[in-house]
């Protein structure tokens, strides 16, 4: 019975230091990514080639996601609004969800999976190939050269997927209501017009946008530099980005909301 | 006065690189215990030990990625540990290091690997550097490999361009991971006569870690052993091969058991498998 007691503290005290640690790592890492990025702005094409990495590369998903988030909002906007008499508020419903909510936050997601679980893999057998020290021998900094630009290139594309999956979910939106179902095209637009703010609605989805951009960047580059040299370490790093950075996501947005819109 | 004249070139030391009652320790592990060494301006010195005596660590160590508990690494005369980020870069600038299996860029084509430190470190031309490039590929015998990738070489293939990107600023010292494991006997032979060609072309300083006695005692001018975390033995090949000390002895020949145990501890065998008496 102590014994069991015992071993319980024991393990609550090793899993709280082991967290510390990794908290304490994690504000060094980011620490460094910061303080060597200077290389990632004057050689801006080392910037240019992550961003096509993670941006470019990440629209395929983000396009046809949006559109099929769009489609389903639409459909089940004008049928529980239509209920209501307010079918024509549908344009509005579709553009407030995405742009607040849903845009930020599935983009977020889908980059996690699409460009952070790469990012961290990339990273991660750039270590265990000992091409992250080959570098350091070399006198080239990995931090600078490598770490940096990856992280400014996800830092920046994330904003504007997200940006491409709100007009891509409402282009969607527009596609089954009013083309298909046929709700007024006019009705549609002005009331998201008059209903949509600028600063209320789309700049707070930009700024969730920017902050889950860091975060899930973050952590797939802080994962993979992190993980154990082996083929299994690095499989676990993958696993670990994916599924921090959704709950990450998942948290701050609920963080983010209650002050952007709620006045909490 | 000379040192006057050249104040970027240190004339004090013969020694390019020297280990001073080094201390080591990953964890509470220790994995060297006053290590002392020496290595010449201009010879190809190797360190051999046993898997997992710490003959990484030591390059590790010259290199400044590790840093000693105890004692101090000179390279240069100068103690590696106590250099900014900013010199310690600078030193790295005039050393080369070929690892274990290549570390070759793997999304770099052979010549943008071997292009790199050039395009890193120098503003040269393209048309300068393609032919620095041409000519260290030349050197390694792989002027004709230059558009493959990493993944379509062999196992030697990758080492020699590796080799060829780490000489690519000429440095003053390189230093080689176990350049021989894996590699089938006509490439180790070739690997084992670019080092002492290159070092030699060079007017550079090479240290080996390797274990492969056959091939290095052909090539190097001096060897230490290392057990345990301490430097046990040390002489020139001649003196290696003829010495009686049993670990060298024992490592030189190649035999299962002696100084360093066949079997890892254990208790008492007739104990594990419940046989008494």
């Amino acid at each position: 019975m102590l014994r069991a007691l015992i071993g319980g503290i024991r393990l609550v005290g090793h899993l709280t230091i082991n967290a510390v640690w990794r908290l304490g790592s994690a504000t060094r890492f980011m620490g460094l990514v910061f303080v060597r990025s200077g290389l990632s702005f004057r050689r801006f094409q080392l910037t240019i080639d992550e961003l096509q990495f993670a941006g470019v590369l990440s629209l395929i998903i983000i396009i046809v996601s949006g559109l099929f988030v769009g489609l389903v909002l639409g459909l089940q906007g004008y049928e529980t609004l239509k209920r209501y008499g307010s079918a024509e508020a549908v344009g509005t419903l579709v553009a407030l969800a995405l742009v607040r909510e849903l845009g930020p936050v599935v983009a977020a997601l889908l980059f996690a999976s699409r460009a952070g679980s790469a990012m961290t893999a990339e990273l991660g057998i750039m270590k265990s190939t000992e091409q992250l020290s080959a570098m350091e021998i070399m006198a080239v900094d990995p931090f600078a050269r490598v770490i940096s630009p990856m992280f400014w290139g996800g830092f920046f594309s994330m904003p504007l997927l997200a940006a491409i999956f709100s007009v891509m979910g409402i282009f969607g939106g527009y596609l089954i209501t009013v083309v298909i179902i046929g709700v007024d095209s006019g009705a549609f637009w002005s009331q998201m017009q008059s209903n949509v703010d600028f600063r209320g609605d789309i700049v707070n989805g930009v700024i969730k946008s920017i902050v889950f951009g860091a975060a899930v960047t973050s952590i797939a580059l802080f994962e993979g530099y992190d993980a154990p040299p082996t083929a299994e370490g690095v499989s676990h790093a993958v696993t670990r980005t994916v599924v921090t950075s959704a709950l990450a996501v998942l948290a701050l947005d609920f963080v983010l909301t209650a002050f952007m819109f709620t006045g909490v | 006065m000379r040192q006057f004249l050249y104040p970027n070139f240190s004339v004090q030391s013969d020694n390019l690189v020297e280990f001073s009652r080094v201390d080591f320790s990953y964890d509470r592990r220790p994995i060297l215990q006053a290590v002392d060494m020496a290595f010449p301006r201009g010879k190809v010195i190797a360190i051999m030990g046993g898997s997992g005596t710490g003959k990484t660590t030591l390059l590790r160590l010259i290199g400044g990625q590790l840093k000693p508990a105890r004692g101090e690494v000179l390279v240069d005369s100068v103690p590696v540990h106590t250099r900014s980020h900013a010199e310690l870069y600078a030193m790295r600038r005039k050393m080369g290091m070929l690892f274990q299996f290549g570390a070759l860029f793997t999304d770099l084509s052979v010549f943008d690997n071997v292009a790199f430190p050039l395009r890193e470190h120098t503003r040269l031309p393209e048309s300068m550097i393609r032919d620095l490039v041409l000519m260290k590929l030349h050197a390694v015998g792989l002027r004709g490999a230059q558009a493959l990738k990493p993944a379509e070489l062999s196992g030697g293939m990758a080492r020699r361009v590796a080799l060829a990107r780490a000489i690519a600023l000429d440095p003053m010292l390189v230093m080689y991971d176990e350049p021989f494991t894996g590699l089938d006997p006509i490439s180790v032979g070739i690997i084992g006569n670019l080092i002492r060609r290159l070092n030699d072309v060079l007017g550079a300083t090479s240290i080996v870690v390797t274990h492969d006695v056959q091939e290095s005692m052909k090539i190097v001018d001096y060897v230490y052993f290392l057990s345990g975390g301490r430097v046990v033995a040390q002489g020139t090949p001649q003196q290696v091969v003829a010495t009686s000390e049993p670990f060298v002895h024992q490592f030189v020949h190649g035999e299962a058991d002696g100084p360093v145990p066949f079997h890892y501890g254990a208790p008492a065998y007739g104990e594990d498998l419940g046989i008494r008496g």
